[in-house]
């Protein structure tokens, strides 16, 4: 297994798009770090942008590496090797990959300028965002044969996860204000990691007053120890689930 | 050695092979032949696994293949149109599998290789060849892990006169060797000293599967091309 990851790596790093993408959010890091003196500011301001930056690079380009090795998978798959591993190695090379470019970008500078556990969950988040994009990347590229709608869907998974899914929570919120929706509200945050991770690093700055009744109970649930590992394991889930039905779906495909 | 029986398979639903049985056994040189579309190559990908089949088993060495992976160890398989990363060298491309590869024991065949002259230009990048030195590529990594059953899908579509003397020696020292060569062509001509036994498909069905040798008496022709069209003809004016 390790010997196709090591063909995937060498293959994405010689690839000039992850080194640009490392720098891009190395150059976001260090402008918003370095402007901004009030820490719990600054990193706001930085969780806002990667919130839409990551699963964005993660799912295009995870997608569109994806279309290009079909030859690299064809070569591979008639050799004595089992299908499931070729997958998991490409798969395993490309969320490798884009860690590497968020620690470099993201990682070091907040490192370096905020020495407190907030910093530490947001590159946590970052990194399972990371590996939650790829593997519904990958899921869409096993289901779609051609190469255009699996872009298509790719964009517009990323589209429904960061606009789309929160205007039909607002939506629902606002039909049925009259009944009691902390519970649901809860529920409705897991099934989106994006809004999850939001949530989660919201209420590590103290802002979750700024969320109302709704903050004070994501802050019971969430913000108490039993919560936290559910969050977690729902993020690992989330990479688990997607990644699981693609295996699934490449062995028995028809290649 | 690999047995078929009542192999279906449908794409969509456009039937492409309808209850396809056959036997193919060691030291034999098959020619698979039929019109485009008739499911030669989905028999072959079928075999490597890379089709799965709606009914029917395929046997090889007696076990059954459905979900497998270990047989394609003893396969070799050259592709109508290899297919290989584009940023890739020739090279990288060998020294790739031969890695991914090394812990089977077993030695390497590497004499396509250098008699394509390969070594000459390994550091070419895949994108750059033509389509016939892909088809030396793919020839050569067929024959690289000296597999006892060798794929062939059109492998003389696209080589020079000389490299296609130059498979077609190797074919028949592997045939020599004892192994199962299966050979889908449309250039009849070039299979009659190739092989042993022809298989025709018509419509994913087999029509015969006879020895070259039985066929020949069959139909009066010493020729693969001329025996096929009489068979054609035949087979036409009976409906």
């Amino acid at each position: 297994m390790g010997k196709i990851v090591k063909y995937v790596l060498l293959d994405i790093l010689r690839n000039k798009i992850v080194l640009s993408y490392a720098a891009l959010l190395l150059a976001i890091s260090l402008t918003v770090l370095g402007l901004e003196d009030n820490e719990a500011k600054a990193l706001l301001s930085l969780l806002n942008i990667v919130l839409i930056v990551l699963p964005l690079v993660s799912v295009i380009f995870s997608t569109v590496y994806y279309y290009n090795s079909v030859e690299f998978i064809e070569l591979l798959v008639c050799q004595p090797l089992k299908r499931i591993r070729i997958l998991l190695s490409l798969y395993c090379g490309l969320a490798v990959s884009l860690l590497i470019a968020f620690w470099i970008g993201v990682g070091v500078p907040v490192l370096c300028f905020l020495h407190n556990g907030t910093g530490i969950l947001l590159l946590v988040t970052g990194s399972a965002l990371t590996l939650i994009f790829s593997a519904l990347a990958v899921l869409g590229s096993v289901v779609m044969r051609d190469k255009a709608r699996g872009i298509g869907l790719a964009i517009l998974l990323w589209f429904y996860f960061s606009v789309l899914y929160d205007a039909l929570v607002l939506f629902l919120l606002f039909q049925f204000s009259d009944y009691p929706l902390e519970r649901p509200a809860i529920v409705l945050g897991c099934l989106n990691p994006i809004d999850l991770s939001r949530i989660l690093l919201l209420l590590q700055v103290d802002n979750s007053a700024m969320m109302g009744y709704t903050g004070a109970v994501f802050r019971s649930f969430f913000g108490s120890g039993g919560g936290a590992l559910v969050a977690l394991a729902v993020l690992v889930l989330w990479t688990a689930l997607p990644l699981w039905a693609a295996l699934r779906k490449f062995n028995r495909k028809d290649l | 050695m690999i047995e078929l029986s009542h192999i279906r398979k449908a794409f969509g639903r456009l039937p492409v092979l309808n209850d396809v049985s056959l036997t193919l056994c060691r030291g034999q040189s098959i020619a698979l032949i039929g019109p485009n579309g008739s499911g030669k190559t989905t028999i072959i990908k079928c075999l490597l696994g890379m089709v799965t089949p709606d009914s029917g088993t395929i046997r090889f060495g007696g076990e059954d293949i459905q979900g497998g992976w270990a047989h394609r160890a003893d396969m070799g398989y050259m592709p109508q149109t290899g297919r290989y990363p584009d940023n890739m060298t020739i090279a990288q491309v060998f020294d790739m599998m031969k890695d991914i590869r090394k812990d089977e024991d077993g030695t390497i065949d590497e004499q396509l290789y250098y008699s394509f002259r390969l070594d000459q230009i390994s550091d070419k990048r895949m994108r750059t060849l033509s389509g016939g030195t892909r088809q030396k590529v793919s020839a050569s990594l067929a024959f690289l892990f000296e597999p006892s059953v060798l794929i062939l899908d059109e492998p003389t579509a696209g080589l020079d006169p000389v490299s296609t003397g130059i498979l077609k020696q190797k074919i028949h020292a592997a045939r020599e060797e004892g192994r199962l060569i299966l050979i889908t062509s449309h250039i009849l001509a070039e299979l009659d000293d190739m092989v042993s036994e022809v298989v025709y498909l018509q419509e994913g069905t087999v029509k015969f599967h006879k020895s070259l040798t039985r066929l020949q008496a069959d139909t009066g022709e010493q020729k693969l091309v001329r025996a096929i069209a009489q068979y054609m003809q035949n087979d036409g004016s009976h409906g």
